[in-house]
């Protein structure tokens, strides 16, 4: 234990002489292996024959797990570091910042990455023979592992990025990526819901792109820590913000610009859903917290609160409208804008205390983003299998599904209750949290926000646990296709994830506070 | 007399807990037909926390105390306390846990769904017992509301429109409940910057008393949160609709987990939270007390008017419950006494009615008093073990029931709250009202006709009725049967029948040798007289 240790944090083998392979086992190799590694094994699956799929997915799974564990042990030891790719220095070169955030974004990929890639391989089912038969399921089986794994690649890029251009790039693939995923449905109204989703996401990156460009021509760096230690102000700062937030609310789907959001990520299939629910959305409220928080330390007060408020919009209309769903993946996706809001309902929550940060509310709002990737994982892949099981997506279609899909039930059960804040989950210390930041300050009207719509996502979920329970619909003998084990296993380690972030919080918290809410001010 | 030493073994708490969490977890695995192995399970369990419950008592009785920590966020821990107080409810949710079990797998035989039934029994238990040895509000909250979601799947086992429909009442009133709490815990965090349950209270009396009022929301937004649980009128909505669930989730939850829960809530409140003292200042006390003696006789009165047995005794419940919040609310040692230890008391006798209204409707189909005439020569253990139990709950002496209200009484005059008397009396004229005529028309009326099978009321909820299990319905109708061809065999199925018994004879027994020392009331006077309140 002690030379694996020794191997994955090189600070205690500084003494000796560096060997080339150890020089690997470092912040530069860490990041080089959760962004190249998935890379490389998208350009793998690409082959498309189901052996090469396969690789590809251990591979960039594997990748994933293997450099965001390096990256954790690393940033433990030593607190946040940067590194310019190549040794090229500003402008020029490719620059990136790891911190707490950084790694706590990048584990939450690596695990739910790897249950989705789990899942995938037993959901789209043979390859080969799918594809012989020429079956629109095989664009699913043979596009959806690379497409995944180049997604991968680009979000590990944003979560490491330390400039806005390089940010820019990485959110640009992961815009494409996501967007050609929803396709893989292969029915005409996820087309269309792609399309919508591929015009917004594209809208977002150009406005997007105009923000740096006007940060650069007023400052001359594209370097976040930069940036950040000018401190930028005045009008043309203001406005390049005003630019970059509104393309990352339209992709991050802040309330009101939500409503591509449920056609696509209902319209996806299973695992490509789960991925845009659970991750996808995250890289764009990543880059909202590191330009808003971190690089123009909260902007104005007036400009927070805005997001709060639309955050708060977001979480009860969301719930309101999943309420009315009749669609199971609908349901979720309406959840997926409604959970969305408590991210934004952290920022006027942030700058609370007079001259300071409330750590309350960033390791709320953080580990909130962390629960909800996973549960809400969770609860697609659970979905998928059940709509997998019973070939149809109403709610009303799965009545009974609890005795043939125990495990999925159960998982997509938990997933729920975290999301609602029902603890032991990752879902209640989050909300602890935050509440805690909202009534130190003795703001009641956050508070009361966040405990209602936890009432409301209990609500919700309920609505299809009841229906799982209950007896399957009279007169139609609905035929189940046997469901791989693997695909329910999936889904319930996943859900098991989000309640073990409510067991045991201090390591990622104090991870959090590597860097913590300002890392260069 | 030491038989056994002391064991100083610090997660003794732990073990507690998880002697009815792995058992519970393990079931889920199983498959419906493994009914051996799954019976195996529950009853290890339920001996093994017995077990390490009477080590813990060994412990505490010798003046040692048992704390067991795990941190989940910087400054929350996941706390269980083996003190006096800890004890009395875990010792008593230990016992019957161990009773009910053998009396659940004699009533649900052969009907389905039962390895969800165990699995989600047994995590109800583990709830109880982590709220029971919750050190700190936080952990407190954790079980709290765990136990909520635990205890659904039992009350809507059935899975009929009826148990549906019940299961949503309960969910409302305990979500609304819970969510109160959460905020409250987090809002008494800021305010006090502990969440740790101390003896007098964690809360600064000077603070409080700078701001009363603010306090007082505070205390009304935590007793919300523990009030629908405790069955506080008007809070109490859910706890006889829920009464569809099968006979022993109505025994251990409906008369002691779930509601007992919230009983020791409300005493964690006043006493550990608070402090009675400061509560007694500001006033919160004094709601606690009123709203309790409005429940204590407004349930009796709802008891009166029902014919449906499991209801009846719901408002009972209701009632007796109360006992509880309204003596530990009192500025009296002795009052406090009598509500405290009427949290043993009530236990073991209104687990015992539910025992033997599940034996009624399972043997014979009976559901209604009013199907009840002459009972009692079919059945003579049961009415008797039912007979001995409702006299103690009309607080006869020298029965259990007397003890708790006479301490109550006493303690009320010392506290100078005289008013508290005539309530008490009220409530015993009351509950004579309505628990005599059962008893009268169980051993003096005459049967109305020939005993009916349990198919024909079908007590075990009509959901299965609408899918029996092949086995459910055989075993039911040849069963009934067989009772009624033999002379000698029991009354009903031992699994049955044994464990009303011993609860009978243990409630007997603690008011009969009340002043022993290891009887309920001792331990209850160890509490108050160590100052762990």
């Amino acid at each position: 234990v002690t030379s694996a240790v020794e191997f994955m944090l090189p600070g205690a083998l500084a003494a000796a002489p560096p060997l080339p392979i150890l020089a690997l086992a470092s912040l530069e190799g860490w990041s080089t292996l959760v962004v190249l590694g998935p890379l490389v094994a998208a350009i793998v699956a690409l082959n498309g024959k189901a052996p090469f799929i396969r690789a590809g997915l251990v591979l960039g799974s594997g990748a994933t797990l293997l450099g965001a564990a390096g990256l954790a042990l690393t940033v433990w030891a030593e607190g946040p570091g940067r590194h310019l790719v190549g040794g090229w220095g500003r402008p020029l070169g490719i620059e990136l910042w790891i911190d707490g955030f950084s790694v706590v974004m990048v584990g939450v990929a690596a695990v739910v990455g790897a249950g989705v890639s789990l899942y995938a391989s037993g959901y789209f089912g043979d390859v080969s023979e799918l594809t012989a038969r020429g079956a629109p399921a095989g664009r699913g089986a043979r596009f959806f592992a690379p497409l995944w794994l180049l997604l991968l690649a680009s979000l590990n890029a944003i979560f490491l990025s330390g400039d806005i251009f390089n940010l820019y790039v990485a959110l640009e693939i992961l815009g494409l990526c996501a967007a050609a995923m929803v396709t893989l449905a292969v029915t005409g109204q996820a087309t269309v819901a792609a399309m919508r989703y591929l015009v917004i996401s594209l809208l977002g990156s150009m406005l997007f792109l105009l923000g740096v460009a006007l940060l650069y021509v007023g400052y001359g760096t594209l370097s976040l820590e930069g940036l950040a230690e000018i401190g930028p102000s005045g009008p043309l700062a203001g406005a390049a913000l005003t630019v970059m937030t509104l393309g990352l609310a339209a992709k991050t789907a802040l309330f009101p610009f939500h409503a591509w959001l449920p056609p696509a990520h209902a319209g996806a299939p299973a695992p490509a859903s789960a991925l845009l629910s659970g991750l996808v959305v995250k890289g764009s409220f990543f880059i909202l917290v590191r330009l808003w928080i971190q690089v123009y330390g909260g902007a104005t007060a007036g400009g927070l609160a805005v997001m709060g408020f639309l955050g708060g919009a977001a979480i009860l209309w969301g719930s309101v409208l999943a309420l009315r769903q009749t669609s199971l993946k609908r349901l979720i996706a309406y959840s997926t804008v409604a959970q969305l809001g408590y991210l934004f309902v952290m920022f006027p929550l942030l700058t609370q205390i007079p001259e300071g940060w409330s750590t309350d509310a960033w390791g709320g709002g953080i580990y909130h983003a962390a629960s909800h990737a996973l549960a809400k994982a969770a609860m697609f892949l659970a979905a998928g299998s059940m709509s997998y099981a019973v070939a149809r997506d109403a709610i009303s279609s799965i009545g009974g599904i609890a005795h043939r899909l125990p495990m999925s039930f159960l998982a997509f059960g938990l997933g729920g209750l975290s999301l609602a804040g029902i603890p032991p989950s990752g879902g209640f210390v989050a909300k602890w949290l935050l509440l805690r930041a909202a009534l130190d300050g003795g703001r009641w009207g956050w508070a009361v926000l966040i405990a209602v719509g936890g009432l409301l996502t209990v609500a919700y979920v309920l609505m299809v646990l009841r229906h799982a329970l209950e007896a399957p619909p009279a007169g139609e003998q609905t035929e189940f296709r046997p469901v791989p084990r693997r695909m329910e296993w999936a889904a319930m380690v996943l859900a098991i994830g989000a309640v073990v972030l409510g067991i045991r919080a201090v390591e990622m918290l104090e991870m959090l506070e590597r860097g913590g809410v300002r890392p260069w001010g | 007399v030491q038989l056994i030493p002391v064991v100083p073994w610090q997660a003794l708490p732990l073990a507690v807990v998880l002697s009815s969490f792995v058992p519970g977890i393990a079931i889920m695995f199983l498959r419906e037909d493994q009914r051996i192995l799954r019976s195996a399970l529950n009853m290890g369990g339920a001996v093994a926390k017995l077990v390490f419950v009477g080590m813990m008592l060994q412990g505490v009785a010798a003046g040692f105390s048992y704390e067991w920590r795990f941190q989940v966020l910087p400054g929350l821990d996941i706390t269980f306390v083996g003190d006096a107080l800890a004890l009395l409810f875990v010792t008593l949710s230990a016992v019957l846990w161990l009773v009910t079990t053998l009396y659940a797998i004699g009533y649900l035989e052969g009907s389905p769904n039962r390895t969800r039934f165990f699995s989600f029994f047994s995590l109800c238990v583990t709830a109880t017992t982590g709220i029971a040895m919750a050190g700190d509000l936080f952990t407190f909250v954790l079980f709290y509301e765990a136990l909520t979601w635990a205890t659904y799947p039992l009350v809507v086992h059935s899975g009929s429109p009826k148990a549906v429909r019940a299961g949503r009442t309960y969910l409302l009133y305990t979500l609304v409940a819970g969510t109160a709490l959460v905020v409250g815990a987090v809002w008494f965090q800021v305010a006090a910057g502990t969440v740790d349950f101390a003896a007098g209270g964690a809360l600064d009396p000077d603070q409080v008393r700078a701001d009363p009022l603010r306090h007082l929301a505070l205390f009304m937004l935590l007793m919300l949160g523990m009030g629908v649980k405790a069955a506080l009128v008007p809070l109490h909505g859910w706890l006889p609709v829920a009464m569809v669930a099968p006979a022993p989730v109505s025994a251990l939850l409906h008369a002691v987990a779930v509601v007992k829960a919230g009983a020791f809530g409300v005493v964690r409140l006043l006493h550990s939270l608070f402090g009675i003292e400061v509560a007694v200042e500001i006033g919160a006390a004094g709601i606690v007390a009123g709203a309790a003696s409005f429940t204590i006789v407004y349930g009796s009165l709802r008891a009166l008017a029902q014919d449906d047995l499991k209801r009846l005794l719901a408002f009972s419940t209701v009632s007796q419950l109360s006992y509880i919040a309204l003596g530990t609310a009192l500025l009296s040692p002795m009052a406090q006494v009598g509500g405290l230890v009427h949290l043993v008391h009530q236990g073991l006798m209104k687990v015992t009615l539910f025992f033997c209204a599940g034996i009624l409707s399972w043997t014979l189909g009976i559901t209604k008093v009013s199907e009840m005439g002459g009972v009692a020569r079919r059945m003579p253990v049961t009415m008797l073990a039912f007979s001995v139990a409702a006299l103690g709950m009309i607080g006869l002496p020298p029965m259990a029931g007397f003890l708790s209200k006479w301490y109550l009484g006493v303690g009320a005059l010392g506290a100078e709250a005289p008013w508290v008397i005539p309530v008490l009396l009220t409530s015993s004229l009351l509950n004579a009202a309505y628990f005599l005529p059962v008893v009268r028309t169980a051993y003096f009326d005459d049967p109305a006709g020939a005993w009916g099978s349990p198919q024909a009321a079908d007590p075990r909820g009509a959901g299965e009725r609408a899918a029996p299990g092949p086995r459910y319905s055989a075993a039911a109708t040849k069963g009934s049967r067989r009772w009624r061809a033999r002379r000698f065999r029991l009354e009903t199925d031992w699994r049955l029948l044994v464990p009303a018994v011993v609860t009978a004879t243990i409630s007997l027994a603690a008011g009969l040798f009340g002043r022993a020392g290891w009887s309920p009331l001792s331990w209850t006077e160890l509490i108050v007289g160590r100052g762990i309140l």
